[in-house]
């Protein structure tokens, strides 16, 4: 198909790399557009009038927008790679743990825009999180899509990987290897897949960027 | 060919399974009642849902499912007789999966924010809830239903909205939703409430003003000044 296909993202975003990586899995080319989004451009705010965020993935002129939707998205327009099963029910599974990961991964994203007693709570919601995937989500193979990258590996990679940022950022350690033994395993065969590991934001400049922004905001927010 | 057993866990009051039934009876699938008190949670909802402990679950042939928007596309790939809840085309797909997550993620706590506040408080809710409804507003446009010439995912989707707004408007006495200012919304929730199928399917209003009544006494209580 040689219509046009363009991703607006910013290459701090993780919500923007799990688009990157189902696109890079499926070889699927397309033109990239980074958004400062401190001053985000009129076509983003054209293409996602509604959140106003990256990503927004646009093919032929029709802008698409919330990752996870998008990775189906591409799953649908572009089937080599497959991310999903072809069974119902192993389908029905992994978007479970697809809308698992984008609720409670949200306390992964408040550890890095809060403090005291917020950051706390969201630090509980973090381990709890982390424990219920432990506990509670198939036995992985090498990735919870079997032996290839699936939709559930996207989901929670960009949590995992982003996670290893916030820890360092603050100086702690939340996802441990002896707490978290099957999590651990995975995310290290995840990042260190051919086309993941070639697609990933550098951990250091990420620590750097997160934590000018969190300068940034708490003067703004003392002001 | 095999007997299917189909169960789905429901409360009486929550929406969510709502949507559930709708899709199962629209489809006519045939499937038994499992009637839940979510005050009381019984161990069989734990053992069906262990993550969650919610409604609705849908148990097909002993395997279980969670996740209302997840036992939709379930229904849709595992029955595949009219009528079909999805578009076919993946750009179509999407845009239904994107406004469903925005009712649930945005249009839902905007509402719930509303209504569990008062005075000062409360009118400050307003805004972006109604900014939220304008949207949906703007997507009727020219359609009859979310989905298009008749009632489909999305709309089985937005469903709650069709009998929850005036529950909330009547218990709260204050209108979120104007009828002058959203018509093709207000027509939307007059046509989905009336609908054959899903007519028959609303929990008793009287128990639900009582409840929801209770609900907002408990919120307000709760921030009131000390």
């Amino acid at each position: 198909m040689g219509e046009e296909l363009k991703l607006h993202g910013a290459w701090i975003s993780p919500f923007v790399y799990r688009v990157i990586w189902a696109l890079k899995l499926k070889g699927v080319p397309y033109e990239y557009i980074e958004e400062d989004l401190s001053n985000k451009s009129p076509l983003l705010l054209k293409y996602n009038p509604v959140h106003k965020k990256v990503p927004a993935l646009v093919h032929a002129g029709k802008p698409i927008c919330e990752s996870m939707i998008i990775v189906e998205y591409i799953e649908e327009t572009w089937p080599q790679y497959p991310l999903l099963p072809i069974d119902p029910y192993e389908r029905a599974m992994a978007r479970f743990w697809v809308k698992f990961a984008e609720e409670k991964g949200d306390a992964v994203w408040a550890l890095f825009r809060t403090s005291g007693e917020e950051q706390e709570k969201a630090m509980k919601g973090t381990l709890e999180m982390l424990k219920t995937i432990e506990e509670h989500s198939p036995d992985a193979k090498k990735f919870f899509g079997g032996d290839k990258i699936g939709i559930v590996d996207i989901a929670f990679g960009a949590i995992g990987y982003w996670l290893g940022v916030v820890e360092e950022l603050l100086g702690v350690a939340l996802f441990e290897a002896h707490a978290f033994p099957r999590l651990h395993a995975w995310l290290k065969n995840f990042t260190e897949a051919p086309k993941i590991k070639e697609n990933l934001p550098g951990r250091d400049e990420l620590v750097v960027f997160v934590r000018s922004w969190r300068a940034e905001r708490l003067l703004a927010s003392q002001n | 060919m095999m007997a299917e057993e189909v169960k789905l866990f429901r409360s009486w009051s929550s929406p969510f399974p709502l949507r559930v039934i709708w899709a199962l009876e629209l489809k006519g699938i045939p499937y038994e009642v499992i009637l839940v008190d979510l005050s009381n949670k019984s161990s069989l909802l734990l053992q069906y849902n262990p993550i969650h402990m919610k409604v609705p679950v849908l148990v097909h042939n002993g395997k279980s499912i969670a996740e209302s928007l997840v036992i939709l596309e379930y229904v849709e790939e595992t029955w595949k007789q009219t009528p079909s809840l999805l578009p076919e085309d993946p750009y179509e797909r999407a845009m239904e999966r994107f406004w469903a997550k925005f009712g649930d993620d945005k249009v839902l706590p905007s509402l719930w924010n509303v209504f569990i506040k008062q005075g000062k408080d409360q009118e400050e809710a307003m805004v972006p809830a109604q900014e939220n409804l304008t949207n949906l507003e703007e997507l009727l446009r020219g359609k009859n239903f979310f989905s298009g010439e008749r009632i489909g995912f999305l709309d089985l989707a937005f469903g709650w909205l069709a009998n929850m707004v005036s529950v909330f408007e009547e218990v709260m006495g204050a209108t979120v939703l104007d009828n002058q200012k959203l018509p093709s919304l207000s027509a939307w929730m007059k046509n989905f409430m009336d609908a054959p199928i899903i007519k028959e399917s609303w929990p008793p209003r009287d128990k639900l003003i009582t409840k929801c009544q209770a609900l907002r006494q408990a919120h307000i209580e709760k921030e009131a000044p000390k």
